[in-house]
């Protein structure tokens, strides 16, 4: 049963075509990654499955819904939830608040207290520092927040856009840990990466994206083994 | 420059604080739109003075106290900006900031010429009982509707921060200000907050009006005196900063008021443009900074 599909989809800024003719499939349960350099349109991809741009052409399908053409907040109700790049958490509001608001959606909001034991269960550095504005929280602990504030929204599918941007590499393990430990509890993943191998290594099945371009897909050991993808993306 | 004497100024200090609350209440409404949609509200004026002749013709023609009609006046002009942001700012949000101030100073010429042709430029007041009274307190005169305008003011802002700090809609009204990707991937509708934002904006500026009105002339071009005020206060609160607003009013109402009393005549203005000036110059993310209340 797939839980995500994405059709042939081409995006524009503008007059700039930055998707073609993307497809994608994740199943649920599963870990699916897409990999690419700078600019090769991952965020593009998310962006547009989350509902916050529009595909020219193609379908979007969430389960059984035809969803590429509902408003986000719409999309997020569904439990396809974008733990975007950056984290774009809410600096002034403190941790607490900024989970709160995970929940805002009614559906989310009945488990609110439930889902925040959960999250502060897998952060217990969240809970240390709840009344913190977020602004002040260390790069790290910004990240967990985004990931808690997504997880507090009750998602079926989570998409996180590079997580590990910008993080030393101790954290970078304990953030991809995290996204398996999610990945048991129940949760499908659609993780966007520009750390090729954690990636990989970590999913089931991957897509290379390059220029708004598929270039490449299958399972993660073939194309940890691919050479093209050696060449291009692991330096060996 | 004359020096005053002290009950002067005694006087004049009690006067600019209980105007300045007024400011402060027409500034919240102006922070809380500009925080929100990033959207100069030219219009804003015009909201209060429609805001006063709901409460004049209310009074007039069916005998209904003016602050009674503020049970009246709030919901209406929430509706009221509520509909405008919905059919007329929402198409030009994503347009750049020229077509906004066009969009924003049209409406407002709109509402105030249908104004002066509908009730003439005439300058009227509510001749309510109480519209002069006023108590002493040593060689200070208090006036009784500039009590009530302070303490309503101080009231209407304390509810409003509650709101905004408190309840999970006032939450994402906060968030949408500071983050607006992060306040679409929690699933807020963004376009919701902004058409109740607006409403909130313009209730508040209504209200303002209202309890104005008992004190002050009522006329289709009276919401300029007050929102040229207004934009001082924004940018010496820090814009989009609430509080920052609230306390703006009360600094700008006593730099006007102890200015009058010091400098003769016209030149009281003056005194409000020289803050602005200087605000600009030297702090121009506000007194208070950026940052949302
Ligand atoms: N708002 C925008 N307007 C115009 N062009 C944009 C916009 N956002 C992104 N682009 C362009 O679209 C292309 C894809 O950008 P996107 O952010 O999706 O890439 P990405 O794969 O996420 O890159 P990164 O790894 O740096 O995050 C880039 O060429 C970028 O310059
Ligand atoms: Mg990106």
């Amino acid at each position: 049963m797939f839980l995500l599909k994405v059709n042939n989809i081409d995006v524009f800024y503008g007059d700039a075509q930055v998707l073609h003719q993307v497809s994608l499939t994740v199943r649920e349960k599963e870990i699916i990654t897409i990999v690419g350099v700078n600019g090769a349109g991952k965020s593009t991809l998310l962006k547009t499955i989350g509902g916050i741009l529009k595909a020219a052409n193609g379908e979007i399908w969430f389960m059984d819904d035809r969803i590429d053409l509902l408003p986000s907040h719409q999309i997020v109700d569904k439990g396809l939830i974008r733990i975007p790049e950056g984290r774009k958490i809410f600096p002034t509001m403190t941790v607490l608040e900024n989970l709160e608001l995970g929940s805002y959606l009614p559906k989310a909001k009945v488990k609110r207290s439930e889902s925040l034991e959960k999250v502060f269960d897998l952060f217990p550095v969240l809970k240390d520092r709840e009344k913190q504005s977020s602004g002040t929280l260390s790069g790290g602990e910004q990240q967990m927040l985004a990931i808690g504030r997504g997880l507090m929204s009750l998602p079926k599918l989570l998409m996180l856009d590079e997580p590990s941007l910008g993080l030393a590499p101790l954290l970078v393990k304990q953030i991809f840990n995290t996204v398996r430990e999610i990945n048991v509890q129940g949760t499908t993943i659609l993780l966007v990466e520009q750390n090729v191998f954690n990636a990989l290594d970590m999913a089931a099945e991957g897509y290379v994206l390059e220029n708004g371009r598929i270039v490449l897909e299958g399972k993660s050991q073939d194309l940890l083994t691919d050479e093209y993808i050696k060449e291009a993306y692991l330096g060996v | 420059m004359t020096l005053p004497g002290i009950p002067l100024l005694l006087q004049s200090i009690v006067s600019g604080i209980l105007i300045g609350g007024v400011y402060g209440l027409v500034a919240i409404g102006l922070t809380l739109i500009f925080g929100v949609m990033k959207i100069i509200n030219f219009a804003h004026g015009s909201f209060m003075m429609l805001g006063m002749f709901t409460t004049y013709w209310l009074y007039v023609l069916l005998g209904i106290d003016p602050y009674l009609s503020l049970l009246l006046t709030i919901p209406l002009l929430f509706l009221f900006g509520l509909l405008v942001e919905r059919f007329l700012i929402d198409k030009i949000l994503d347009a750049p900031e020229h077509n906004q101030l066009l969009l924003t100073l049209g409406i407002s010429l709109v509402i105030e010429n249908l104004a002066l042709f509908l009730w003439s430029p005439n300058f009227r007041t509510i001749d309510v009982s109480y519209a002069n009274k006023a108590t002493t307190l040593g060689p200070v005169m208090i006036s009784f509707p500039k009590v009530v305008a302070f303490v309503f003011a101080i009231f209407l802002t304390t509810v409003l921060y509650y709101f905004l700090k408190n309840t999970d809609l006032g939450k994402a009204i906060r968030a949408a200000s500071e983050e607006k990707e992060g306040a679409l991937t929690v699933g807020i509708n963004l376009k919701k907050i902004y058409y109740i934002a607006f409403g909130i904006g313009t209730a508040c500026v209504g209200a303002a009006g209202t309890v104005a009105a008992p004190f002050f002339y009522v006329s289709p071009q009276v919401g300029g005196v007050f929102v040229i005020t207004a934009f001082v206060v924004v940018v010496l609160g820090g814009m989009g900063n609430f509080l920052g607003a609230l306390i703006g009013g009360l600094i700008i109402g006593l730099a006007e008021s102890v200015g009058a009393a010091i400098i003769p005549g016209q030149l009281k203005q003056f005194i409000i443009y020289f803050i602005f000036i200087l605000v600009l110059l030297f702090k121009p993310a506000g007194l208070f900074g950026k940052a949302n209340a």
